[in-house]
């Protein structure tokens, strides 16, 4: 089960989602920006970071990078995507998700341990919760508020592609408490939170965030 | 027109502008004695840049020697003071390098690039050392909390640390934060970086081989902080204010990440013979830095260097401290690997000279030679003063000023009173509106972050190798006695990382003092250098390097003596650290160490009196040293669930802040022969509370027993107190004896409210 | 020569922090009666020769692609002779 990680110019959570695929009994294939193979992935991660320091938009040139060339038309004919924080906004630019990440309501950056629901178990990266499930991993970001118009949301909410929900606190202003969605298809999925950071009791608040990666080896089986 | 060489020889009384690059007429004539000419315009920007207090270090040298003069011999020290930071040994053929540096000055005239470049330099210094930084911290000091600059200041500079750090992927895993009027006008930003390498990996800042390339990469060169270092480090504020604007560096956290991914790749794939980082004085400073410690020449052509700006002088290239910049020497067969590395990143490279025999560092501006030094001159030989100094005269007084006959508070009910005032005193109220604008997760090998005693990251994830740093310094100590209170910085330095299990290896400093002119000011540098010295020696750790940072005054007022003192240890498993959150119901709580009637400099003789006076608490190494066996020892043998030092605001702050952690209440007691309010709030040093499973506790006080160190019960872990004490079943309480009882719910409410009430827009 | 500005802002129905926190600091520095502030950008971008027909049209399509993003910012451009 070979899950890409892609690396752009100042991503930095790359090798931390190594360590999650593997930890979750996956082989980490580390992808680069420039180049256009896949490599032949079953899946791959966008991780977090500031790829191209967050300049003009965060997400807005990584998703003009040769990678994304071929990661599009893999990710729109059904290729396992996860984004997590950097990686949705490269989605949410790309258009594979709807939307925008905008700066925090708050305009700090904010890292705290987040309470998550989550909703939607039908994904390839969330089979392995069960619905209704409460997590907490680690949320970093400053430009973290999920919005879309009027419109989208009420899709978003009505066909179930609100994956995960913030609970107790809302950390940057994300319209209907939206950490997470997913396409129509459930292959592309973004998540402002890490869970790539809440895979270790060593170095994160739970092991929670290990579900994503599990889930994804779980849905290739039975692919 | 250019002023060259040549031009210096026959024009030899032209009038130079050295007092307004601010050297002194005695240093402009030893120039000359050294040229035996006049210097040229770029040389003389040269000089004054790097005879600059900032970066010759001229009024600290003579104290500094000691660190290298009375260094305990060990083993654990790889490279010693002298490059850009030490380098200790932690096993299983891992080094660990880790400096602190002071960055106020563009602080207070630009808090968010100030802080943000802080941060950039000190990671170039460490990855200019051959290792990949691990981690980030940040000791801060502010003006009061509520002053109006203060609120200028403080969001902008944690924006900065914050903004910078995120950005390059650390984790920023502990710090400072400390409010007082003295620093009102001078806010201190201290940056400490720490990186790990394998032995052989090791990389020094020298020029060897003739004919070796001086390769210059990162950032192009602009108009940056165009003699910021002299000018602003060298000088203090007047009253009116931040006037000195135009000279601070702006920095791209981007192209350092880019930077740092190079620098790495080029290191392991072995391109580099020698690399140095491009910090205050820029160019200046890495060309004659890395000549002299080569084969001593070096020739440049200036005009190779890439440029943001073509307006540029060549005085001002070679002064500019554009950021993100380095320079590595580069074998002429390994130019081209080396620049496609670069190419890879997107990080520009252009070789900007060649390594020579010659004794000299020539630089060449389209053809014609405008500076033509001995490099040892420049970069190691400025000028050394010995400063007069002597006691102030106001500081017996100051001693003899007890605070003994400060009302304290009588009964059970006004001492809690006293708690829930102090535990939301700006100095002991909850960090976190700061600290959680930092990544702490980043690298996932963050084991231990703030407020925990140290921060601590693994190293080896096979083995679980880790190591703990913590920064220290209690400025109202240090004024009171510098030579006591540098010592007790660094005692709490070294409790804080025995604290977390981690065993004491080296330490760095970065000594925050006003000007060195003043006398009085002088003394203090003077005390605390040789109280930290003497500390070192005693508790067998070396100094690795560190910072000085001078002229830390507005006027007349000095900012407290601040010698803040990093301590580094290791710990062979991560595994086995001891945090500071309790445990279980029924865990034994225990206090170590013996606790005195000692309040001079305390944190309740300041918030509740602002008082400052008398002698700080007495310093006792060895007993330090002792309980860090214990404490050690009590972490490998998995005696200990819990553990926190005793520093500012007493034995009551640090069970608060235990109880608040763990989320679950305790009852606890005063020990014989101490008295309740000495106990709760006094600031004797040597002293660690820990929470001890009912089934270690034999085993744990004979060891404490055994090695004479004293140990008291003093509470129980006890989740269901709330009843008997009149509240809800499931209330978590502390209650103090019969003396008091109160909620963690209002505990919470005091601690967490102050910096959000003053800061949150 | 060519000189293509393009102004970007945010769609008005989508919270701008920024634009918020500088209306607060201008009230609090004595500026009176603000009643709103909207933060955007602006991109200076200066081109060799002219800029006409298909390269125009390029021009625009980037500013609509790549410049802003359409979910959530409005752009404008104009050329500078």
């Amino acid at each position: 089960m070979r899950i890409g990680v892609v690396t752009f110019p100042g991503t930095l959570d790359d090798q931390d989602a190594a360590r999650a695929v593997t930890i979750a009994g996956g082989e980490a294939v580390a992808l680069w920006h420039g180049d256009d193979d896949l490599k032949g992935v079953d899946a791959v991660v966008l991780p977090g970071g500031f790829s191209y320091g967050d300049y003009l938009r965060c997400g807005a040139i990584s998703r003009f990078a040769p990678v994304m060339n071929s990661l599009v038309p893999a990710a729109q004919g059904g290729l396992p995507v996860l984004g997590i924080c950097n990686g949705f906004q490269v989605l949410c630019e790309s258009h594979l998700l709807p939307g925008a990440l905008t700066r925090n309501d708050s305009l700090h950056f904010i890292c705290r341990d987040q309470r998550l629901l989550i909703e939607r178990t039908d994904t390839d990266w969330t089979r392995d919760f069960a619905a209704g499930q409460e997590i907490v991993v680690p949320l970093k970001n400053g430009e973290g508020c999920y919005v879309a118009d009027e419109r989208t949301l009420d899709e978003l909410e009505g066909e179930g592609r609100v994956i995960a929900r913030y609970l107790e606190v809302n950390p940057n202003g994300s319209r209907r408490d939206i950490a997470g969605i997913s396409n129509a298809r459930g292959n592309v999925v973004g998540l402002m939170p890490h869970p790539e950071h809440a895979v270790e009791a060593l170095t994160g608040p739970s092991i929670d965030g290990l579900g994503f990666f599990t889930s994804i080896l779980t849905a290739a089986v039975n692919a | 027109m250019i002023d060259t060489v040549t031009h210096a020889i026959e024009d030899t009384d032209h009038p130079q502008p050295y007092a307004e690059l601010g050297l002194k007429l005695d240093e402009y004539e030893r120039i000359r004695e050294i040229l035996g000419r006049r210097p040229t315009s770029s040389e003389l920007a040269m000089y004054s840049v790097m005879w600059s207090e900032h970066c010759s270090y001229k009024s600290s040298k003579v104290h500094l020697r000691q660190f290298g003069e009375k260094a305990p011999k060990t083993d654990a020290l790889l490279v010693g003071i002298g490059e850009n930071a030490g380098v200790v040994d932690i096993g299983d053929g891992w080094a660990v390098t880790f400096k602190v540096e002071s960055h106020n000055h563009p602080s207070y005239v630009e808090p968010y690039q100030g802080a943000a470049t802080g941060v950039g330099g000190i990671v170039r210094d460490i990855i200019s050392m051959g290792a990949r930084p691990l981690a980030v911290m940040d000791p801060l000091r502010f003006g009061p909390l509520d002053a109006p600059d203060t609120k200028r200041v403080l969001p902008g500079i944690v924006a900065g640390v914050g903004g910078y750090g995120n950005c390059l992927g650390l984790p920023n895993i502990g710090g400072e934060v400390v409010f007082d009027e003295t620093y009102l006008g001078n806010p201190l930003v201290n940056a400490l970086c720490v990186g790990s390498m394998r032995h052989e990996d090791i990389h020094l800042a020298s020029a060897k081989g003739v004919g070796n390339l001086v390769v210059l990469y990162g950032a192009r060169t602009g108009g940056d902080g165009i003699g910021g270092v002299s000018v602003l480090a060298s000088e203090t504020f007047d009253a009116d204010g931040p006037a000195k604007r135009p000279s601070v560096q702006v920095g791209d956290p981007f192209m350092e990440k880019l930077l740092i991914e190079a620098t790495l790749e080029v290191l392991h794939a072995g391109l580099v013979e020698g690399i140095q980082d491009l910090g205050g004085a820029g160019i200046s400073c890495a060309t004659s830095e890395l000549a002299s410690n080569g084969e001593g020449g070096m020739h440049v052509w200036l005009d190779r260097v890439l440029l943001r700006d073509e307006t540029l002088s060549p005085e001002e290239i070679l002064m500019s401290e554009s950021q993100e910049r380095m320079c590595a020497i580069v074998t002429p067969e390994n130019l081209d690997a080396f620049l496609q590395m670069c190419r890879k990143w997107d990080v520009e490279a252009v070789v900007i000279g060649e390594v020579n025999d010659s004794g000299r560092l020539t630089v060449d501006w389209h053809g014609e030679r405008i500076v033509d030094v001995p490099p040892r001159t420049v970069a190691h030989e400025g000028p050394v003063y010995e400063r007069p100094y002597h006691r102030p005269s106001w500081q017996d007084a100051l001693q003899a000023d007890t605070p003994d006959s400060l009302p304290r508070p009588a009964d059970g009910e006004q001492l809690r009173a006293t708690l829930l005032n102090m535990v939301g005193a700006p100095n002991l109220a909850s960090k976190s509106w700061v600290t959680s604008q930092y990544d702490r997760y980043v690298l996932g090998n963050t084991v231990l972050a703030q407020p925990e005693d140290s921060g601590m990251v693994r190293v080896d994830e096979e083995t679980g190798r880790g190591i703990a740093i913590s920064t220290d310094c209690n400025g109202r100590f240090a004024k009171l006695d510098p030579y006591a209170g540098a010592q007790l910085a660094l005692a709490e330095s070294y409790r804080n990382v025995v604290a977390g299990g981690a065993i004491p290896l080296a330490v760095t400093n970065c000594l925050n003092f006003g000007s060195p002119e003043d006398p009085e000011v002088m003394w203090q540098f003077a005390e605390a250098t040789r109280g930290l010295a003497d500390g070192c020696l005693q508790l067998g750790i070396p100094v690795t390097g560190g910072n000085v940072s001078f002229y830390n005054q507005t006027g007349d007022t000095a900012i407290l003596p601040t010698p803040v003192v990093g301590v580094l240890g290791v710990i062979d498993d991560v595994d086995r650290r001891t945090p500071m959150a309790w445990g279980p119901d029924g865990e034994l709580i225990y206090l170590l160490g013996d606790s005195r009637d000692e309040f001079a400099g305390s944190e309740w003789a300041h918030h509740v009196h602002g008082h400052l006076g008398g002698l700080p608490p007495q310093v006792d190494l060895e007993r330090e040293r002792l309980l860090g066996e214990i404490l050690v020892a009590g972490s490998r043998d998995g005696m200990l669930t819990a553990a926190h030092d005793v520093s500012d605001g007493g034995v009551a702050q640090t069970l608060v802040e235990m109880a608040l952690k763990s989320g679950v209440g305790a009852r606890c007691w005063v020990p014989d022969g101490v008295e309740s309010f000495v106990f709760l709030f006094g600031e004797s040093a040597g002293r660690a509370v820990v929470v001890v499973p009912r089934s270690e506790e034999l085993r744990f006080t004979e060891m404490c027993a055994a090695r004479q160190l004293p140990a008291h019960r003093i509470g129980v872990v006890d989740s269901g107190l709330g009843a008997d004490a009149g509240y809800d079943a499931g209330e978590q309480v502390l209650q103090f004896s019969d003396q008091f009882t109160v909620t963690l719910a209002e505990l919470r409410q005091a601690h967490e409210a102050t910096l959000p009430a003053v800061l949150q827009t | 020569m060519a000189r293509v500005i393009v102004d970007v802002m945010l769609k008005p129905e989508i919270l701008d922090p920024q634009g918020r926190a500088v209306q607060g600091a201008l009230g609090r520095l004595g500026m009176d009666g603000v009643l709103d502030v909207r933060q955007g950008k602006q991109f200076v971008i200066d081109l060799e020769g002219d800029l006409a027909g298909e390269r125009a049209a390029l021009m625009e399509q980037l500013a609509g692609e790549l410049l802003s993003n359409p979910v959530i910012e409005d752009f404008t451009m104009r050329v500078e002779a």
